[in-house]
C-alpha cells in the first residue's frame, strides 16, 4: 500500500512541477534578468534579447545587422571600448566585470557590468561575442559615492598638510622670537673682572617658550662689581616684560647705592608700583657686590626670597651662604631681605642657581634638592667658575627631561693664583 | 636607470634584418603587437616596449610632468633608440604613438628611416575654427577620464611588485585576470589626457622621411576624415586602408596589417 500511495504522490508532484519547469529556452533567453548580447567579431550585432531591448527602448530590427555593440555607449565608452576592452578581448578571448554606461533611444543612460566572452569554431578560430550586460544603476551610485569619499579625504589630507607645515612655519618664527628676546634679557658676555673669574649659563626648559630667569655682572667703579641673579614668577611675554624691568631697576639701583639690601627694596617699590591689583607679580633674588680686597674679594649680597648662594672652599667642603627669612621680591608691603657677607680666598668660588636646578626631577624619581647640589659641589672644590659652571652644564643635561623649569646659574670665583684671573 | 629595465625593451626576431620600432599608443602596451610579431619576425629584427605608465614599464620612472607633454613619450623613444644605438630604423606607432614617432623623428632624424603611422590622429577634437573633424569634443574625453576612473582593469596594489619585477613572487600575476594592459589609474588618466587634448597637425609637415598611413574603414577613434587629413598634411606619404573594423587593426586584421608592414618596411628606400 505504501509503495503505491507514494508512486501517486511522485506523479502528482511531478506533473505539478512539469507546469513550473524552466524547458523554454527562448523564454529563458528574452527574459533573463539581464541583457544578453552576440555580437559578429566586427563588432555588428547578430542577436539581441528582449531585457536589453527594453532598457535600451529598441525593436531588434534597428539593431540586429544594422548597429554595432559600440554604437550603444556613450563616447567616453566608446573610447574605453577601443582603447581598453576590445584589445583585451581579442588578447584574452574574455573580459568581466566592465563597467560602461549604454545611451538608450532617448538619449537616457543606463549604467552596466560588462562581461563578454569570444565564442571559437571547430578550427579555434574566433566566431562571435557574446556578451552579458547587468544592470549597475546601484552599484554605481555606490561607487560614485566611494569616489567622492576618496576625493574628499584626499582634499582633507592636503588641507591637514598644509595646516602643519603653516603651523609649523609659526612655531619656527614664535622659537626665533622667543630666542631672540631671551638674548637681549641676558648679558651677552659676562664683563672680565680683575683677579675673579665669572662664569654663567643658562638653560632654556622649552624652546616655544620664555622663562623668567635672569643674572648679570656689571662694573659700579672703584674696584667694585655688581651682580644679581633671581627668578620671576610665571613664564612668556609678561615674565620677559618683568625681568627687563628687574634687570635695568637693579642695574640702576646700584649705581646709586651699593648696598645689596637698598638695592632689592628699590626693585621691590619698582614691581609693586608698576604691577597692581590683579596684574601683581613677584620674583625672588640675590644682589650683592664684589670688592677686591688685596689678595682676597668681599662679597657683601641680600636675598629676597632665592635659594642660597653656595660657597665652595679652598679646603674641599661646599656650604651655603645662609640668607634665610629674606621674602618675595613685589608681593609684600613690607618685606624683609636678608643680607649675609663673605671673603673669597684664592681657590674659592661662590656659586648663585635658580629652583630649575634642585627642583629638577632626577631619573630616579624624587627632586635634585639643594642638600645633593651642595654634595656635589663638595665633590668637585675647590674648583674655578668656568669647570663649576661646566660640571653644572653636564648635569643639567642628564636631567634630559626632568629639568622642567629655566634654569640660571651664575660662578664668580678666585683662582689659586689671584693674579692670573 | 637602466632603459632596457624601464621601458620593458624587448629586442626580437632576425638579429640581421632591418630594425623595427613598435610603439603602442593609449590603452594598452606591446601586448597589442603580439598577432602581428609572428610575421614581422621572420623579416625583421623587431624593437618592442612599453612607455613609462603602461604596461610594465618601472612606475618608479613615472613623472607626471614630463608625461604630460607627448614630448615626454618622444623622449622615451630616443632614449630606447639611443641605449640600442637605431639609425634608419621603421617607426610604427598605433594612434597616438604615430604622432610621437613624428616628434621624435623631427628631433633626431637620422634614428629613422621610415615611418608606419597605424590609426593615427594628430588631433582628437574637432576644430570649429578650420572645420577640422576629429571626431570628438572635448566632454567627450572628460567622460572617458570618468570611465578610466571606474575601471580598473586589473591594476590593483598586489599588482605593483609584478609590474616592477618581483620574481619571487609569480603567482600574483596569474590571480588577476584582465592582466594585460594593467596600468596604475593615476598614470593612464594623465596619458589619457595628453592624448585626446594632444594637437600636432603642425608637426606633420616636418616628417622626411617616406611614410605609410594605415587606417581602417571603421574606426570611431581615428575616423576616416582623419587618416585623409594626415595623407594630405605629410609630404609624400602613402595611405591605405584596411579591411579592418575598430581602432586596433592589428589586432583585428593582424595579416592585413602585417603584409602592409612588410611591403613597405622591406622595400628600397
Amino acid at each position: 500500500m505504501s509503495s503505491t500511495g507514494g508512486k501517486d504522490v511522485d506523479e502528482a508532484e511531478s506533473a505539478q512541477f512539469a507546469g513550473l519547469l524552466e524547458d523554454s529556452l527562448e523564454d529563458l533567453y528574452d527574459n533573463a534578468p539581464c541583457g544578453y548580447l552576440s555580437t559578429l567579431m566586427d563588432g555588428r550585432i547578430a542577436k539581441v534579447n528582449a531585457t536589453l531591448l527594453e532598457w535600451l527602448g529598441y525593436s531588434a530590427e534597428q539593431l540586429v545587422g544594422r548597429r554595432r555593440f559600440a554604437d550603444l555607449l556613450t563616447v567616453g565608452g566608446k573610447l574605453y571600448h577601443e582603447t581598453h576592452f576590445a584589445p583585451l578581448l581579442s588578447m584574452q578571448h574574455h573580459v568581466s566585470g566592465i563597467a560602461l554606461e549604454l545611451k538608450g533611444a532617448d538619449g537616457r543612460r543606463l549604467p552596466v557590468l560588462v562581461t563578454s566572452t569570444v565564442k571559437t569554431g571547430t578550427q579555434g578560430q574566433p566566431v562571435l561575442i557574446r556578451t552579458t550586460l547587468f544592470d549597475a544603476r546601484d552599484r554605481r551610485t555606490y561607487e560614485n559615492e566611494l569616489l567622492r569619499a576618496r576625493q574628499e579625504a584626499e582634499a582633507a589630507g592636503i588641507e591637514a598638510e598644509q595646516a602643519r607645515r603653516t603651523a609649523e612655519a609659526e612655531r619656527a618664527r614664535l622659537q626665533q622670537v622667543v630666542s631672540i628676546l631671551r638674548t637681549s634679557l641676558l648679558p651677552p658676555d659676562l664683563p672680565r673682572v680683575p683677579g675673579l673669574q665669572a662664569a654663567a649659563y643658562y638653560h632654556p626648559a622649552s624652546v616655544d617658550e620664555i622663562g623668567g630667569d635672569f643674572y648679570d655682572l656689571f662694573p659700579l667703579g672703584g674696584g667694585r662689581w655688581g651682580f644679581f641673579l633671581g627668578d620671576v614668577c610665571g613664564k612668556g611675554p609678561k615674565a620677559a616684560a618683568v625681568t627687563s624691568l628687574v634687570r635695568y631697576t637693579l642695574r640702576a639701583a646700584f649705581l646709586v647705592d651699593p648696598d645689596p639690601e637698598r638695592a632689592l627694596a628699590t626693585l621691590d617699590a619698582a614691581v609693586r608700583e608698576r604691577y597692581t591689583g590683579p596684574d601683581a607679580t613677584y620674583c625672588t633674588a640675590i644682589a650683592g657686590t664684589v670688592t677686591r680686597d688685596g689678595e682676597a674679594h668681599t662679597v657683601t649680597l641680600a636675598s629676597g626670597g632665592h635659594p642660597p648662594a653656595l660657597l665652595l672652599r679652598a679646603d674641599r667642603t661646599a656650604h651655603f651662604l645662609t640668607t634665610s627669612g629674606g621674602q618675595l621680591v613685589g608681593a609684600l608691603a613690607d618685606p624683609r631681605f636678608v643680607r649675609a657677607t663673605t671673603v673669597l680666598g684664592p681657590g674659592e668660588t661662590l656659586l648663585l642657581y635658580t629652583d630649575g636646578l634642585t627642583e629638577a626631577r632626577t631619573k630616579a624619581g624624587p627632586r635634585y634638592s639643594e642638600e645633593n647640589l651642595r654634595t656635589f659641589a663638595a665633590s668637585l672644590a675647590p674648583v674655578g667658575a668656568h669647570a663649576l659652571i661646566d660640571a653644572l652644564t653636564d648635569l643639567l643635561e642628564r636631567f634630559g627631561d626632568g629639568l622642567e623649569d629655566d634654569t640660571a646659574l651664575l660662578a664668580l670665583g678666585m683662582s689659586s693664583h689671584p693674579d692670573m684671573g | 636607470m637602466d632603459v632596457i629595465d624601464r621601458n620593458n625593451v624587448t629586442v626580437t626576431g632576425r638579429s640581421d634584418g632591418p630594425t623595427l620600432l613598435l610603439a603602442h599608443g593609449f590603452g594598452c602596451d606591446q601586448n597589442l603587437w603580439r598577432l602581428v610579431l609572428p610575421t614581422l619576425a621572420e623579416r625583421f629584427r623587431v624593437v618592442l616596449f612599453d612607455y613609462v605608465g603602461s604596461g610594465r614599464a618601472d612606475p618608479a620612472a613615472w613623472d607626471p610632468e614630463r608625461y604630460s607633454s607627448l614630448d615626454g613619450y618622444a623622449e622615451d623613444v630616443l632614449e630606447v633608440c639611443a641605449e640600442l644605438d637605431l639609425t634608419d630604423a621603421v617607426f610604427v606607432g598605433h594612434s597616438v604613438s604615430a604622432m610621437v614617432g613624428v616628434l621624435a623623428a623631427a628631433r633626431e632624424p637620422e634614428r629613422f628611416g621610415k615611418l608606419v603611422m597605424l590609426a593615427p590622429s594628430p588631433r582628437y577634437i574637432d576644430d570649429p575654427a578650420d572645420g577640422y573633424v576629429g571626431g570628438f569634443t572635448a566632454e567627450d574625453i572628460d567622460e572617458l577620464l570618468a570611465s578610466l576612473d571606474s575601471n580598473y582593469l586589473g591594476w590593483s596594489a598586489a599588482m605593483a611588485p609584478v609590474i616592477m619585477g618581483n620574481p619571487e613572487r609569480p603567482e600574483l600575476g596569474q590571480e588577476l585576470t584582465n592582466s594585460f594592459c594593467a596600468t596604475d589609474p593615476a598614470m593612464a588618466a594623465v596619458f589619457a589626457r595628453t592624448t585626446f587634448l594632444s594637437d600636432t597637425r603642425a608637426e606633420l609637415a616636418s616628417v622626411t622621411v617616406p611614410t605609410l598611413v594605415l587606417d581602417c574603414t571603421t574606426d570611431v577613434i581615428a575616423p576616416p576624415e582623419v587618416g585623409a587629413f594626415v595623407h594630405a598634411a605629410v609630404p609624400g606619404s602613402r595611405l591605405v586602408t584596411l579591411p579592418a573594423t575598430g581602432h586596433c587593426p592589428q589586432l583585428s586584421a593582424p595579416e592585413a596589417t602585417a603584409e602592409q608592414i612588410v611591403a613597405f618596411a622591406g622595400a628600397p628606400r
